[in-house]
């Protein structure tokens, strides 16, 4: 359906998507997903025509439309900053795709209603968007993109500025709008919370680059860079001296089959286990986040360690525990080397040899 | 409890009565037939000095001249200015930064001076005394307002509002006309009257380039203030305010302070 080719774009000698590719299939939503500044607006403006590529290609429905300016292509995008027309009204904001297109006067109020009412704004027909609440406006924006029936929906951080409650809400009626009306659709987001609640597939992007592609479930469990890792949920990190296959973490020295050096270990909070052999932590803070409690922990050597467990497993304050970890990432050179599942302690491994 | 701001109160009254003195004393004066002191209102009212104006071809055609003038000037200067006003606001070419200074550097010059120099390569072109000569020179007026007006509202606009409108698939054309000019209208209103305004009240250029051929509103004005009838000279000036608050009302529409203010980089 879509398909993003080597796409490489430089800002007065700042990459600012350097040769990012993907590929959407009908009907699915992808996220572009990464901090601030990592080339996902950028990428989403290269796929709408509004910025031009240096080089690479986009295609969609195997038409090559690199060098088709925005308003010949079959794009629409819905703007962070809603971007409605305030002298116009509700009904004109959503009529203007078909007005430009030169559609009969009729038709594009009939379009216009039906769409008005698929997002539930019949009643605002004649508002002004000045008297429009935020999701509202950008529930306008959205409809004004639906009308003209793209064949690739955009979506530019669109509910970033709207409080988080309004945000969830609009997430869920924009899921199930997506779904129903089967849009492909790109939505680009910096909350990896948002990206793995809407999205089918999601492009994990960092420093222009894309670091990896796949369902939200996928990156979470198995990240492929130590970029990924640190920006999809959140992990206990430390780096260490591997040799001889062993390596110290947190005091305890792990079973390890990997080729000597220093290497990264990642283990996500929900992944330690208490064990007697484990790394020796006292309780430094308990946090009841309700339906899990996140335990901060001061290890032997100093560090920081995140734990959550059910509420009813929750440690006292001041306790001292020994963790392992049952899933551990071990990243070097930002890469990832290996994913041990229940890694042994060295000792204990000596003691049943 | 309301605290009534009395110093607030003194400075509004006083402030209105400065504005609106002067106007409310020429407009008596224009409708005055006598009106002596000691009197506070005058003592005998007509339209005999409004008869005795139009009664006069030279009265007359100083009128239709100015308002074909200005119109003229001001509109094809906004015809002029405000693409390319919009042109320093979204375009970046070299010297721009120098250019749009260019325009308010030329401000700084005494104006007559200016069109002393103007009015001698007019000479030799033929333009002095000739109308053409005079729309031309009185665009000049024109030229500070409409583009630093326009340039700061075409620059208040966020992009992606056109940006939106393009990627529905408007042309750039459409864009300009559907989207941008609507959304800086109250800007591009609030220049147009203010240089309307000054175009219609410019007496230099109009002297200079003008004479003797092309005799405008305000240069009656001064011809007839220098004959010491008051009368005469409230009913010109009236004259001159009625197209002036015209625009005004017809734009108010459009205009806000707020417009204007923009204009300035508020």
């Amino acid at each position: 359906m879509l398909q993003i080719d080597s796409i490489t774009k430089t800002y007065q000698g700042t990459p600012a998507v350097r040769d990012a590719s993907f590929r959407v299939a009908r009907g699915e939503l992808v996220c572009l997903l990464g901090p601030s500044g990592c080339g996902k607006s950028t990428l989403l403006r290269i796929i709408s025509g509004l910025t031009a590529c240096d080089s690479g290609t986009v295609s969609i429905e195997g038409v090559d439309m690199t060098a088709t300016q925005a308003n010949r292509r079959p794009t629409a995008m819905v703007f962070q900053s809603h971007a409605l027309w305030s002298h116009m009204n509700v009904a004109q904001n959503v009529g203007f795709g078909l007005r430009v297109r030169g559609l009969p006067k009729a038709e594009i109020a009939a379009k216009t209603a039906a769409v008005l009412d698929l997002v539930g704004l019949s009643a605002f027909a004649k508002r002004l968007p000045a008297e429009l609440s935020g999701g509202q406006a950008q529930r306008v924006a959205l409809a004004r993109c639906l009308v003209v029936e793209p064949k690739v929906l955009l979506m530019d951080e669109p509910f970033s500025a709207l409080d988080a409650h309004l945000r969830k809400g609009l997430r869920e009626e924009l899921k199930a709008l997506q779904g129903r009306l089967d849009l492909t659709t790109i939505f680009v987001t910096h909350d990896q919370e948002e990206a793995m609640e809407l999205a089918d597939r999601i492009v994990v992007m960092q420093g222009g680059r894309v670091e990896q592609v796949g369902p939200p479930g996928a990156l979470y469990q198995n990240p492929s860079t130590l970029g990924v890792a640190q920006f999809i949920g959140a992990m206990n990190t430390c780096t260490s001296n591997l040799r001889h296959s062993a390596v110290d973490w947190y005091g305890v020295t792990l079973r390890m089959p990997l080729p000597d050096g220093e290497v990264a270990l990642l283990c996500r909070p929900e992944d330690l286990s208490i064990d007697p052999n484990g790394a020796a932590a006292r309780v430094a803070r308990v946090i009841d986040l309700g339906p899990v409690t996140k335990v901060n922990l001061i290890t032997e050597t100093g560090d920081l360690l995140t734990w959550t467990c059910p509420r009813d497993q929750a440690p006292d304050l001041g306790r001292v525990m020994t963790l392992l970890p049952r899933r551990l990432h071990a990243f070097r050179g930002g890469a990832l080397m290996g994913l041990m599942e229940a890694p042994l302690p060295a000792q204990a491994q000596g003691a049943t040899a | 409890m309301k605290r009534t701001p009395f110093g607030g109160l003194i400075l509004l009254v006083s402030m209105g009565l400065a504005m609106l003195g002067p106007i409310v004393t020429v407009i008596l004066w224009a409708f005055a037939v006598k009106w002596r002191y000691p009197h506070l209102l005058p003592t005998e009212w007509g339209l005999k000095y409004w008869f005795a104006m139009f009664g006069r071809e030279t009265v007359i055609t100083p009128i239709l001249t100015s308002l074909a003038l200005t119109s003229i000037a001001t509109t094809t200067a906004a015809l002029i200015c405000w693409p390319a006003a919009y042109a320093f606001a979204r375009l970046k070419f070299p010297g721009r930064q120098l250019l749009l200074f260019s325009f308010i550097a030329a401000q700084a010059v005494p104006k007559f001076a200016l069109f002393v120099s103007i009015a001698v390569i007019f000479l030799k072109l033929g333009l002095v005394g000739n109308f053409w000569g005079v729309v031309v020179v009185q665009m000049l007026s024109a030229v500070l307002f409409m583009i630093w007006i326009p340039t700061a509202a075409f620059r208040g606009i966020p992009p992606a509002l056109e940006e939106a409108a393009f990627d529905l698939g408007a042309s750039r054309l459409r864009v300009f006309v559907l989207i941008t000019l609507p959304q800086a209208m109250p800007a591009l209103a609030a220049s147009y009257v203010l240089a309307f305004v000054s175009i219609l009240f410019e007496v230099d250029s109009a002297l200079l380039i003008g004479a003797p051929t092309i005799t405008t509103m305000p240069l009656l004005l001064m011809s007839l203030s220098a004959q010491i009838i008051v009368q005469e000279a409230a009913v010109l000036c009236v004259l001159i305010w009625v197209p002036c608050a015209v625009l005004l009302l017809l734009s108010r529409r459009f205009m806000t302070a707020r417009g204007i203010a923009q204009g300035f980089g508020a």
